[in-house]
């Protein structure tokens, strides 16, 4: 008893043994998995939240037919292959497609998985009442069929190129129709013991669930890979902060991957220096950029909101517009706000790979006395000697807003510095960010509405597929006061030509014609500078030197491959 | 003495009434949209269908009218069928966290062992501190060892938790690597190696919140003691003859507790409120972090119910601390 005590008591002293000593391979022979996940998840259920930390805790369990990879290409998950038109998956009027399960899938409580379930799942998240978050994927389905229990085939109202919406990626995983039976529409809330333990047929399942605090798993028994996964139990912890996470992997080594990083590349790139672990960032398509409003804005304090459809005498000429573009420093911007989670972005379609184009590379170069030129051979030129420059009576001089945020107001002042250089006088505004990105029609400092020149902010296509996020640049999606500023066309840009072409883009379905349409798409709004690109943000998370296997993905959910996780060998 | 007990009891349904009232309404006029926190591709009509599956498309007063019969009818009969196997809720909708779908209480359920074991831990040993540093600088008036007392008090009045957590982490975490930094919730203690994982991970932060607590406390104590030993019965006491030790703790600190034992009743509450910042540095993930988390995403249901009941322990406490300073006060009861 006294031994005891005294042996304790001397533990208390020693370090924390880190990882137990390392066996052979096989399923659970690699002990326990520890995840910090500071946001910590409040639910199991992706269609029930749509939160990126509930959709990635998920992803341990559920799966969908099809993954998308960290370049953002289609993987069969629970699908024998992809669907296509050339192997039959895809309609020829692209009104339907149909998706093959792989033969024996089984639920983790050794049930098998059918088509049945495929449907089921449908059905759940379009029940009226049910709040499912990603009804948005589901939208035109208006049945499925199933032919056999390997077979389900879905109908869509109207034809669609790219049909890739349901069952592809984390976020429309299959539910287990057995399970979620007598959840639909209202009764989805109070299914709580089915929400914190969906059964699934992914690497893990859940042992207990508490939301926003700890989540435990186990490997799954009935997992399709006989060796997989390589770790016994998971341990999802959240709480404290990104530093708390940061630090625990890199530092002190008590968690072996940290999720979501948002930190200073001061802060981070010391964490790092420690040597116990490595920083791992993945891009897909949220990129910082400043619009620029062609549209004379309504005057501060005028109580007659509404646009004015005046084109803005300097906005509207591209060599003002252009001149600003050319004389920012990307390079220094993403040293300062982002470090190695940003990149210099001179598309608005930076990804996947396929979908960037490379027509507009040279943007990251800085050309400041290029810029003077551009100016001064459109006929803007500082006469009376202020360092402002005018034409026909009309001086340079923009209001700049943005959301206050520390790295956006950091590129609000090189950018004022940078255009003094050139000539233009800017006047920085930030916004509190919950009133810029409100959608409240009685605010007129949102995003929306656009009252100064230029605006900064962040904005990403959902997926792979760009069509939904460049359609964002029609004419018919300029926010004004007769549609209630709904639109995401904030710049009040508008050419024919490039609406015809998103009429093309949703009528083409061969992967290469979508991906030329949309780098073309991409091109007309870079080059007429109606976006200004800056930084590709990526996700940046970090793991233990002694966890292998990790390939970080932006597109999918970051856990997606954790079934190929193991510990190093030492 | 009777009557006047129940006299305050029954001021406190009124109170909790409008305390309730007032908490509903704040919480309703303040900004926040627990949709906010969504990704931006979750298109406008969804947030909406979301919100209304909510419950958030009712108007304002008829969800404080159910919140108000949930909390008083539907709760505590859910508890009773818990406690006596009887079926007294019959499946009436319970208070739900917007954010998680589940029951609020039993989110208050699992987050109340932690918050206990650390600020409870934490209360308990603050106070023992603070009255023994109290009444032992109060008898060396003007020592080195009553200076030592001040600054400590001095000390964990002026340093904020967040700066000591950090200083802490960094010399017995990172820089000696004798504790974690992040307090494991599903830790289970099942033997002494698990019990010696428990007492590591829990030093810290119990070691942070007993400073607090030992300033606010200590310097209640020593001022209540001073005043306490300049009366003419601790002259009389002494005169008799007692020995230090019986004229301190017999005499002088029986005297003083009134003051000390109301401040400390008073404070009691916070345990259960948790430690906001405390929790939130080391993961422990107690009321403090849920209150904190729900405040975030505007998950009213969670904030309401939270604020509520430490609003009734709170009244409680000052309730109990009235009964209790009139049960030990020395002094004749002249009401």
């Amino acid at each position: 008893m006294f031994a005891r005590l005294i042996a304790a008591a001397i533990s208390l002293c020693m370090p924390v043994p880190l990882f137990a000593a390392d066996g052979h391979a096989g399923r659970g022979s690699d002990g326990l998995l520890r995840l910090y996940y500071w946001q910590a998840p409040s639910t199991l259920n992706p269609y029930l939240s749509g939160g990126i930390k509930d959709v990635e805790a998920a992803s341990l369990i559920l799966e969908p037919l099809a993954r998308l990879d960290p370049d953002g290409r289609m993987v069969p998950w629970l699908a024998r292959e992809i669907p296509s038109q050339d192997n039959g998956g895809i309609a020829d009027d692209m009104r339907s497609i149909t998706w093959r399960l792989k033969p024996g899938l089984e639920w983790s409580d050794g049930s098998a998985v059918t088509s049945q379930d495929v449907k089921f799942t449908v059905t759940y998240c379009m029940a009226p009442g049910s709040g499912c978050a990603q009804q948005a994927k589901f939208r035109d389905v208006v049945a499925v069929d199933t032919p056999d229990p390997l077979t389900a085939v879905l109908r869509f109202a109207a034809p669609k190129p790219f049909p890739y919406g349901p069952f592809v990626g984390a976020q429309t995983p299959v539910l287990q129709a057995a399970q979620f039976a007598d959840c639909l529409g209202p009764a989805a809330a109070a299914c709580t013991e089915a929400n914190f333990a969906p059964i699934g047929t992914g690497p893990f399942r859940a042992v207990a669930f508490r939301p926003g605090d700890a989540a435990r798993f186990e490997a799954n028994p009935a997992y399709r890979v006989p060796d997989a996964p390589a770790f016994a139990t998971v341990l999802l912890k959240g709480g404290g902060s990104a530093i708390t996470a940061g630090r625990a992997v890199l530092e002190t080594g008590e968690f072996d991957y940290a999720w979501n990083l948002q930190l200073g590349p001061d802060v981070l790139n010391a964490m790092a220096a420690k040597g116990r672990g490595r920083v791992v960032t993945a891009f897909s398509t949220l990129v910082e950029r400043m619009a620029l409003n062609l549209r004379e804005s309504a005057p501060r304090g005028s109580s007659t909101a509404g646009p004015s459809p005046i084109p803005h005498p300097a906005m509207a000429d591209i060599a003002v517009r252009r001149a600003l573009s050319m004389s920012l420093d990307r390079n220094l911007m993403v040293q300062i706000g982002y470090g190695e989670a940003g990149r210099v972005s001179c598309n608005i379609v930076p990804g996947p790979p396929a979908y960037a184009s490379r027509a507009n590379d040279g943007c990251a170069a800085q050309d400041i006395p290029g810029a003077r030129e551009v100016l001064t051979k459109a006929g803007w030129t500082d006469d009376n000697g202020d360092g402002v420059r005018g034409r026909n009576g009309r001086e340079l001089r923009f209001v700049f807003q943005t959301s206050t945020n520390a790295v956006r107001q950091d590129f609000q002042l090189l950018a004022k510095e940078w255009w003094r250089q050139i000539g233009v006088a800017t006047e920085l505004h930030s916004i509190d960010s919950s009133v810029f990105f409100s959608a409240d029609a009685g605010n007129r400092d949102s995003l929306q509405q656009f009252n100064a020149h230029i605006q900064m902010y962040a904005s990403a296509s959902d997926g792979t597929d760009p069509e939904a996020y460049l359609s964002g640049w029609s004419c018919d999606n300029i926010p004004t006061a007769r549609n209630g500023w709904q639109g995401r066309n904030v710049g009040g840009w508008c050419d024919p030509a490039y609406d015809a072409l998103l009429d093309r883009l949703s009528a083409t379905s061969a992967p290469e014609d979508r991906a030329a349409l949309a780098r073309t798409l991409n091109d007309m709004l870079v080059q007429n500078y109606v976006v200004v690109p800056l930084v590709d943000r990526g996700r940046v998370s970090a793991h233990a030197n002694t966890l292998e296997g990790v390939r970080m993905n932006a597109w999918d959910s970051e856990l997606w491959n954790i079934a190929d996780w193991r510990r190093a060998p030492r | 003495m009777r009557a006047s007990a129940l006299r305050r009891l029954a001021m406190t349904l009124p109170t909790l009434l409008v305390i309730s009232a007032l908490i509903f309404a704040l919480l309703e006029l303040a900004p926040g949209d627990p949709m906010a926190q969504l990704p931006d591709s979750i298109p406008a009509e969804v947030r909406a269908d979301m919100a209304a599956a909510l419950g958030l498309d009712q108007s304002g007063p008829v969800r404080y009218a159910l919140w108000l019969r949930q909390m008083l009818v539907v709760e505590p009969s859910v508890a009773l069928d818990r406690l006596l196997g009887t079926d007294l809720a019959e499946g009436a909708p319970r208070i739900l966290s917007w954010q998680t779908r589940a029951p609020v209480m039993s989110l208050i359920a699992q987050r109340l062992p932690q918050t206990l074991a650390v600020v409870g831990l934490a209360y308990l040993i603050g106070t023992l501190a603070a009255v023994a540093l109290g009444v032992w600088s109060a008898a060396r008036q003007g020592t080195a060892l009553d200076r030592a007392g001040t600054a400590v008090a001095a000390m964990g009045y002026g340093l904020p938790p967040y700066f000591t957590a950090a200083v802490l982490i960094y010399v017995f975490a990172i820089w000696l690597g004798w504790v974690p930094t992040v307090y494991d919730t599903t830790h289970r203690v099942t033997g002494w190696d698990s019990a010696a994982v428990q007492l590591r991970q829990i030093i810290l932060p119990v070691a942070v919140l007993s400073l607090q607590t030992t300033a606010q406390i200590t310097r209640y104590t020593r001022a209540a003691m001073l005043e306490a030993l300049g009366q003419n019965y601790i002259r009389t006491a002494r005169a008799k003859g007692l020995t230090q030790r019986r004229v301190l703790l017999r005499h002088a600190l029986r005297n003083s507790w009134v003051a000390t034992l109301t401040v400390i009743a008073l404070g009691a509450p916070q345990v259960f409120a948790g430690a906001i910042i405390t929790e939130q540095i080391f993961g422990v993930n107690g009321i403090g972090q849920l209150l904190i988390q729900s405040l975030h995403v505007g998950d009213l249901p969670v904030v309401q119910t939270v604020t509520m009941l430490i609003a009734v322990l709170i009244v409680l406490a000052n309730l109990a601390a009235d009964l209790l300073i009139a049960r030990i006060d020395p002094r004749p009861d002249h009401g």
